[in-house]
């Protein structure tokens, strides 16, 4: 018996190694490093030097204008992106899921957005974006200003504010669609009996059915923008331009950490008062939907 | 009744169709444009359907930058490395925090759980650290071994595992197959459509990965795609004809294999949401 128990014990840990390996050295060991990282400056020319400077990373934020402005630019993003490709996913997959004939066609081309590399989305927004490009002519067409979308700071950031709440909103649309599968017919029946129309069904009976999915879904949302980057950095170069405008706050933490020198410890207290930020955000999150489904 | 019914449907319809629409401008005007003569591309006329047809542009972009099939490659390898390595490790673990016991499993689950809530941004820099360390900058090994494990699908695995029937393990032990025997023959081939959802995200994730190959890759001949695309951008800026045909060339292959087996994405996600 006692052997069996330690047969089973190393069949588990033999099971489970590559994952404790790849735990320690690249995500365990990295976390306690990034701590040490933070509270030092580190020099990377020729041997990599470490010198301790206690909380000067951290202090240096309150003082630094671009981080502030990456905080703000980020903090706008989250707030209009999020709401809106949550609402976009759950309009969209209502209207699939309402029975129609070619909804399966419709879902297949709604998910291509979802595939494509952002590498490759970022390249065909930018043309369209471009000052005589499709998207000014369109606006043209209809008589409404156009704008130099990647060339103008009050704009470059809503330019990628629209491409990826295009681009995720389907994905969270697939969730959404899983869910709505679950909604017992008797509900929508019952509410029919009482004299509901589409539009009522819809934001009696399904909206509050799917609060938990919303939740779940507003979460990834916040987890996913917050950390925008790829866009970021190719639709500016890398630069966050114009005038700062589509600087983010990974952005910046990129810059510090490889573009600048000397500056790698500062993007480590960077990135942990990132993290810290989207934990407080979920977090907020997870109270807000909790009191609303008191009621 | 019948007749407010059809408006509900006609509605619903328009809204389909549109978003539809907007779904595939992009991708269309992407193709077209890739098809367009530069001179065409500059005059900033819309027309879907190029004046001069060419095929150029594809072939231009071969000839300019000669690396393109050498990205590609680094790439499948790449992605088809992480994706295996993945499924196979991932699915021990869940394996293991299912079924087995052993000291340290519930803090070593915990951890797990954790890992999840942790931003990459964190780990990045010391990633950067330790790999230079080791030497494994520009290499694909650097690319292949720090994401060869995900906490997501270890978590996913082993909620797997836990509602699989344990008679069938019963059964197989009873016949002098030992635990890993029984995991590799019985469990393993039983958890298709897990590991079905779990391949295509792992795929696509490194297939699509910019930011880690951007800081760990700087030799252009290691370049990923999205990394070659990124830089072939930045020496054509204003031929965006060839920069539409070199998107296109990347997009199509995982548009294929996406038209084969949408069944199985949309059937991932569902997987991994929530459920």
């Amino acid at each position: 018996m006692r052997k069996k128990a330690w047969c089973e014990a190393g069949t588990g840990y033999l099971l489970l190694s590559p994952t404790l390996f790849v735990l320690l050295l690249f995500i365990i060991g990295p976390i306690l490093f990034a701590i040490f990282l933070a509270f030092h400056k580190v020099q990377l020319l020729g041997t990599t030097t470490f010198e301790f400077v206690g909380f000067d990373n951290f202090k240096r934020m309150t003082g630094d204008l671009r981080a502030k402005i990456a905080l703000w630019n980020t903090v706008k993003y989250v707030v209009i992106v999020v709401p809106c490709q949550t609402m976009l996913a759950l309009v969209l997959a209502a209207t699939l899921n309402a029975g129609l004939k070619g909804q399966k066609f419709f879902r297949i081309v709604y998910f291509l957005p979802t595939l494509t590399s952002s590498a490759v989305l970022t390249l065909i927004f930018m043309w369209m974006y471009n000052q005589n490009g499709l998207i000014n002519d369109l606006l043209q067409a209809v008589g409404l200003p156009t704008y130099n979308w990647l060339g103008d700071p009050k704009v470059a950031l809503n330019a990628i504010m629209v491409m990826n709440i295009w681009s995720t909103a389907p994905f969270f649309m697939v969730i959404y669609l899983a869910a709505l599968q679950d909604i017992p017919d008797s509900l929508y029946e019952a509410a029919e009996l009482d004299g509901a129309n589409a539009i009522q069904k819809f934001w009696y009976v399904t909206v509050p059915y799917l609060r938990p999915v919303t939740s779940f879904v507003v979460i990834m949302g916040l987890i996913g923008t917050f950390q925008l980057f790829d866009q970021s950095y190719i639709f500016s170069a890398g630069s966050g331009g114009p005038n700062n405008s589509t600087l983010t706050v990974v952005l910046l933490i990129y810059q510090y950490a490889f573009k600048t020198l000397g500056t790698m410890g500062y993007a480590a207290a960077l990135a942990f008062a990132l993290a810290i930020i989207i934990l407080i955000a979920t977090l907020v999150q997870r109270r807000f939907s909790k009191e609303e489904s008191l009621y | 009744m019948k007749k407010k019914l059809g408006i509900g449907k006609a509605f619903l319809y328009v809204i389909l169709v549109l978003y539809a629409i907007v779904t595939m401008i992009p991708f269309l005007w992407a193709l077209s444009s890739s098809f367009k003569t530069l001179e065409e591309i500059v005059s900033g006329t819309i027309s879907f359907i190029p004046k001069h047809f060419t095929f150029d542009n594809y072939k231009q972009i071969f000839i300019e930058q000669q690396l393109f099939p050498r990205w590609l490659f680094n790439s499948v390898i790449i992605a088809v490395t992480v994706t295996l390595l993945n499924l196979l490790f991932n699915s021990m673990a869940g394996y293991a925090l299912a079924r087995l016991q052993f000291p340290g499993k519930k803090p070593l689950f915990i951890i797990i759980l954790a890992v999840l809530m942790i931003p990459a941004q964190v780990t990045m820099i010391p990633n950067y650290l330790i790999l230079k360390q080791l030497g494994w900058l520009n290499s694909y090994q650097g690319m292949i071994v720090p994401t060869m494990i995900n906490a997501t699908f270890i978590f996913m695995m082993r909620q797997f595992f836990i509602n699989f029937p344990k008679e069938l393990e019963e059964a197989a032990a009873l016949d002098g197959l030992s635990r890993i025997g029984t995991f590799f023959r019985i469990v393993l081939p039983l958890a298709r459509p897990a590991l079905a959802a779990q391949a295509i995200f792992v795929f696509m994730g490194s297939w699509n990965d910019f930011m880690r190959p951007l800081i760990i890759l700087s030799d252009p001949e290691l370049f990923t795609l999205p990394l070659g695309l990124n830089s072939f951008k930045g020496q054509y800026i204003s031929y965006w004809n060839y920069i539409m045909a070199a998107s296109m060339v990347f997009t199509l292959p995982v548009l294929v294999i996406y038209i084969f087996f949408n069944r199985y994405f949309i059937k991932g996600i569902s997987f991994t949401g929530g459920k």
